[in-house]
Parts: structure tokens; sequence; C-alpha cells
């Protein structure tokens, strides 16, 4: 096995993609000649042709409502929102238009685009390059949301986007672009609506997703020197969300910590939490805890390492998960 | 491309030229880089407000008499039945019904310009466009009813939905346009789009993405002089909407939106620039729109008497049936048997109309995705449980 990038890895999801079907086009702002600003479609345009890697015009809802179009025709585009928050412009596009389409004519039309979304920081990019905007997404009936934290799948998740009957949102991990493993490709992981298992452990469940999913297994080995074995599993695919496999590992464990990154008020990372503690409330043996970023702006690079979740609020936070049985000291009033 | 009136009757770059600047031989004039791409300051106009014809023009040739005849025929009925859907909201059938009457040049000159094969994409102000095409008026109007969103297959019929949010469907037909010629088809893309959704962004990305991919589209806007309430002087500063196509080298023409001979054969021309590979045209139609926004709108907040009164002088129908009677393509006879087609046409709307459609509420699961989400099968069976134990209790009374 070689040792690969999680931007490789992309990178060879989207050529893969492009050379199995012809019907595949990938577009957006730098992706031609320069291959992306991260390099995710690097040579696709030397290789495939301009036609079927092509740089647009600098405009997001342009991108998305042209890629509604050329679905409409029976094609398959990949489009690129170079950075998350540059995707707002195209945001009545995907909310009125991509999401809802399908169910609009009673399924008459479909429109299978894939918008790649560069996301979240952790790698001192100034403002408006670092947001967390799964949760717009995820809450809009109509949209797959998926996100991989492993470079196979990164490769996998891309494939199955490609491939897939509706229109995802695939949420990439700015500061795992460069994180790399030991990889075979063309691999093909658990598929979408699979949450997986990074870590068995015993005394907690950390559930986490994309950017926050090593830090969740940073912390879950700190973890050992506390003496709290801990279960740490990658939700991957935020929709559709796996409720079997986050439930029977927090009906093993009794205790639940969800990490995101991005800010918590109304987040993915509330509703993860919602549903646990819906279904598991006969197995809990404390509340269900979150982490997340703080609920703020995103910040100046200086000040982001104060704002993402780290190690030692992931412990704090597990700290807090009623080992002794006693009220919650935060929550007690003065 | 072919040089135009219009781009003759600009003035030449030269006459801004500095004295001392060397002065263009006749062998290599000096290329005027917004050839062709202005619009004529006049709008194009071939029967005047009373039906007379005006001399003819070498640019924009009558359309054959039987298309004048056919496209009658059709704005008779589609005014009877833009008639029929305003009385259908009265009625309690309708929930709102926004009316095109006055408009009946534009929305029937538009889609009689298109083939079969073509798309159209309208807003909701094109019910009666859409009925012109040959759609069931039942399924333009589910929308409007309420029972689902769009009522028609928009793969077989080429129209897509009915689209609410402005502007949106120009970077549609941008796209579509461009995937039919990516694929080797002469698939033309018609949007439809009302003069204050020009100043949504779209407008502007569609213009500018079928430019800059040559797609073959052509944007129609009718500028029925207000948005809602808000009128044209608040939309934009531009001597006219069709001069935002110069911006993005994209070629425009104004035209007299109720002359229905001039409609048709702008759209006509502007459709074969389309098809022939030269890219997206820009045509804005002056019109009026006689209703108010919809029935639930009161249009005499925001205009007077006198300027509606005005526009009934120019009533595109009228007009129509003026010349083709002077020309004797038309007889009260013929007037008298469309009327009657017009008549049937919304008795059997009526009809269709009387009865509630049946709706169901576990199609609400349908078409979210491709397959529902395990979280979508536990929500209808809720519903499901919910139904059932209604059912049971009206049955228990």
């Amino acid at each position: 096995m070689a040792t690969t990038t999680m931007a490789k890895a992309l990178n060879a999801a989207l050529a893969d993609a492009m050379a199995d079907d012809e019907r595949v086009l990938v577009f957006g702002e730098d992706v031609g000649q320069l291959g992306g600003v991260f390099r995710i479609t690097d040579g696709l345009q030397a290789r495939f042709g301009d036609k079927r890697c092509f740089d647009t015009p600098l405009a997001e809802s342009g991108i998305v409502g042209f890629a509604v179009g050329l679905a409409m025709t029976g094609l398959r585009p990949v489009v690129e929102m170079q950075f998350d928050a540059f995707g707002y412009p195209a945001f009545e596009q995907i909310a009125s238009h991509v999401a809802k389409l399908r169910n609009r004519t009673r399924g008459a039309l479909s429109v299978p685009i894939v918008i790649r979304v560069p996301y979240a920081g952790g790698i001192g990019g100034v403002e408006h390059h670092c947001d967390s905007s799964e949760a717009y997404y995820a809450h809009t009936p109509g949209l797959k949301v998926v996100t991989p934290a492993t470079v196979d799948d990164a490769y996998s998740l891309l494939r199955e986007a490609i491939e897939d009957p509706d229109p995802v949102v695939f949420m990439e991990p700015k500061k795992l672009y460069f994180s790399s493993a030991e990889a075979e490709l063309p691999a093909r992981t658990a598929p979408f609506g699979k949450a997986v298992v990074r870590r068995a452990g015993t005394d907690a469940t950390l559930v986490a997703y994309g950017p926050a999913v090593p830090v969740a297994l940073e912390a879950a080995e700190a973890a050992r020197e506390e003496g709290w074995d801990l279960e740490v599993v990658d939700v991957r695919s935020i929709v559709p969300f796996d409720d079997a496999t986050v439930t029977a590992s927090v009906r093993r464990t009794g205790r639940c910590v969800v990490i995101q990154e991005a800010q918590g008020f109304a987040g993915v990372g509330a509703e993860i939490a919602a549903r646990v503690q819906e279904r598991c409330f006969h197995a809990l043996h404390a509340p269900v805890l979150r982490v997340s970023g703080l609920d703020i702006p995103y910040p100046a690079p200086m000040l982001e390492h104060t704002h993402l979740p780290s190690v030692d609020r992931v412990l704090d936070t597990v700290a807090r998960l009623q080992w002794d049985d006693q009220p919650d000291s935060r929550w007690v009033a003065a | 491309m072919t040089t135009t009136p219009q781009a003759v009757r600009r003035a030449s770059p030269r006459s801004r030229r500095p004295a001392d600047a060397p002065v263009a031989t006749a062998a290599a004039p000096v290329a005027d880089p917004s050839a062709g791409l202005l619009p004529a300051t006049e709008p194009v106009r071939l029967l005047d407000p009373s039906g007379t014809p005006l001399p003819a023009r070498d640019d924009y040739p009558e359309p054959p008499v039987a298309e004048l005849r056919e496209l009658y025929r059709r704005m008779v009925v589609g005014r009877r039945f833009d008639i029929q859907a305003t009385a259908l909201t009265k009625q309690g059938k309708l929930a709102v019904y926004p009316s095109s009457r006055g408009q009946e040049a534009c929305q029937v000159g538009a889609v009689l310009a298109l083939r079969e094969g073509d798309w159209v994409f309208p807003t909701y102000r094109e019910s009666m466009a859409l009925t012109a095409r040959g759609i069931d008026p039942v399924e333009v109007l589910t929308l409007l009813r309420g029972d689902w969103h769009c009522g028609y297959d928009p793969a077989a019929m080429r129209t897509a939905p009915q689209c609410t949010p402005l502007a949106t469907q120009c970077v549609h037909a941008a796209g579509l346009a461009y995937g039919e010629a990516y694929q080797g088809r002469d698939t033309v893309a018609l949007a439809f789009i009302g003069d204050g959704a020009t100043s949504e962004g779209d407008f502007h990305e569609g213009l500018n993405f079928a430019a800059v991919f040559k797609a073959p589209v052509v944007f129609f806007v009718q500028n029925n002089k207000y948005a809602i309430s808000v009128p044209l002087s608040r939309q934009t500063a531009a001597p006219s909407l069709a001069y935002k196509g110069v911006g993005y080298g994209v070629p425009s023409e104004q035209v007299d939106g109720n002359d229905p001979v001039a409609v048709l054969a702008v759209l006509t021309r502007a459709v074969q620039h389309a098809r022939s590979g030269r890219g997206p045209f820009l045509i804005e139609a002056h019109t009026y729109r006689m209703e108010a926004h919809t029935n639930a709108d009161d249009a005499t907040r925001y205009r007077d008497g006198a300027e509606v009164d005005a526009w009934r002088d120019r009533d595109p129908v009228a007009r129509l049936e003026t010349y083709l009677r002077e020309r004797g393509e038309l007889d009260d006879a013929a007037v008298a048997a469309i009327a009657e087609q017009a008549e049937a046409y919304a008795a059997d709307l009526r009809e269709r109309m009387h009865d509630k459609p049946a709706v169901d509420p576990m199609s609400l699961f349908d078409h979210v995705y491709a397959e529902p989400t395990p979280q979508l099968v536990e929500q209808r069976e809720q519903v499901r449980a919910e139904l059932a134990a209604d059912s049971d209790q009206e049955g228990a009374r």
C-alpha cells in the first residue's frame, strides 16, 4: 500500500469517475488549468480536455444554476465552491432548486449534482475562508450531505456522491487535505448512510465528523491516561444519518459526547445529541454533552485555536459525564 | 455575425478620436466592439396600435399568414383561459392566480416561435404561455390549486416547472442549452422573465454564463411596467432593459409587446440566432399587465385608471384581429368559430376544476430522494399510524 493524501485521493476519485462515465463534467472557479486552489482538480483538464473540466465565470449562483440545467440534459455535473463562505451566493439555487426539483416534479426531473465545498478552519485562513456551513445544507430536505475524515473515505464517498441519483453536498475538511495515510486506491468503504466506529471503547462514545474526527481520536488516546476507554464514531454521512450505529454504540457505553468544529447553536451536533437522547434515554448514565466551536463568527487566524474544539476541551467534557453521579457544577445555580 | 441595421445607426467611435490620432483608412476601419450588440433605440413594431401595417422591414419579415392566424387563435383561447382562471379564484377553486391579460402577444408569440423539442423556462405568470404550448390547463393550474407543486411532466413537455424564485431560471436555461449543444442537439432554451426580476443577480449570471459558453438561449423579458407595485423606474436607470445585453456581449432588441406580428417576427429571428450557434439573444417586450399582480392584489393603490385605459387602446388581440380582417384572412364566421373554441376550452376547464382533487398524505414522502432515508421511513410510518387512528375514530362515530 502506498501513502497518499486526502487531496490526492479526491483528485483520483474525480479522475476515475470522469474516466468511467463520460457524462461527468467538473467545473467551477480555477479548477481548469490551475487545478483548483487546493489542487483537487489537478491535471483533469489536461487529461480529459477543457470541455469536461473547465473554468466558469466567478459567480457561484451561476455555477450551481448552470449545473441544474446541465443535469436536466442527463449530464453529471461536479462543481466546486472554492471556499465554504463563497458558496453562500449559491444558496438560493441549492435550497430552492437543487434540493427540491425531484419533489416539485414528482420525480419527473432529478438533478444529481455534486457540490464540493472545502470547509472548516484550522488552516490559518482569513475570514470567509473557514466557515463550517454543513448545518445549512443538512437542514435542507432533498440534499445528501457527506464529509470524509479519512483518505480512503474521501475517495470512496466522492465516487459514491457522483454515482448517487440525488444531489450531494460534499464537505471537504480543508485541514485534512494534506493528511496522509496508507491507502489502496480505488478504495470502496462503507456506503452513504453508514457511520463507522473508528476506535472501539467501553466507557463513553465520542461522535464526530469531518475535521473533528482526528480530534476525537487523539482525545480518546489521551483519555487512556485518565483511565477512560473511549469509543469514537465517525458520522461520515450527515444526511442520511445512521441512527443505528450511533445508537448501538451509546447503548453499549452509556455515555456520549458529540464533537463538531462548527458553532454549536442549532448545529448538526445538536441534532445528533437530541437523537441520541430520544433513542438511548434508558441506557444513558449522563446527559449527552457537546463540544463545538464557540457561537461566534469564525475568528481571525491568531485566535482560531481558542475557538476550535481541542483535545483538552473534549477531555474536560468527558470528565463531566456523571462519573460520580453528582450534579454538573457547570449548570448548578450560583 | 452579419451587419444589422442597428450597427449602422450608431455613431462611429471615430468621431471621439483626438485630432492628432492617426485616422483609420477605409480599408482598415476601426472596429466598434459593441457592433451588433446595442439594441435599436425604438422597439420593433410592424402594426400600429390600430392594427394598420407599418412599412415592411428587411430585418424582420412578417411571419407567414398561417402562423398569424394560429397566433390569433391561441391568443383568443389564451385570454379566455386567463379570465376563467381568475374566475376560479373567486369560486375558491384556485388559491391565487397571477393574470397575464394584456400580454397575450408575448405569451403566445414566444412559444409559437419554438419547436416542440425546444425548452421553455417559465415564471409563475406564464400559465397562458404553457397552455398555448399544449400543456393541459388543469396540470398548469395544479400549482395554484394546491394539490402539488408542478402538475405537468417537465421532461415530456420540455417545459421547466413554473419558477417562483425570481430569475433563477435564467441560469438553468443557460445550463440546459449548453448541455444540449454539448451533446450535439440543436435545442433552443427560452427563458421568460419579468421587468422586476432583471434586478436579480441570476438574470445577470444567466446572461453572462450563456454568453461565455455561447449557449443557445433566448432571454425574453416581458416588461409589463410593474413588479407587483414597484414601477420600472425603481428597477433600473438603464435606457431600456434590452441595453443590459451589451455588458455581457449579448445582442438584443426591443419590441412592441402588444404587436403580435412584431413579437412573433422578433422571437423567430432570435430563436434562429440562437439555433445557428451564435449564442444567446435578449429581447425586451414593452407590454402591460392589465390586471393586478394577482387576484389578491389591489392595483388601484399604485397606478391610476387613466394609465390602464391608455393601454386598453393597444390591446394585442384586437390589433391582430383588425389586421387579419383587413387582409381578408379572418371573417365573422372564423372569429365566431374561434370564440366558440375558447368557450369550450373554458367550459372544459371549469368542469374539470369543479371537484376537489384527491390528495394523499402518504405521497409527501415520495420523491424527496430517489429512495427515502431511514428518517423519512420512520416519519412515514408515524403518519400512516396517525391516519389509521383518525380513520378508526371516524369509523367508531
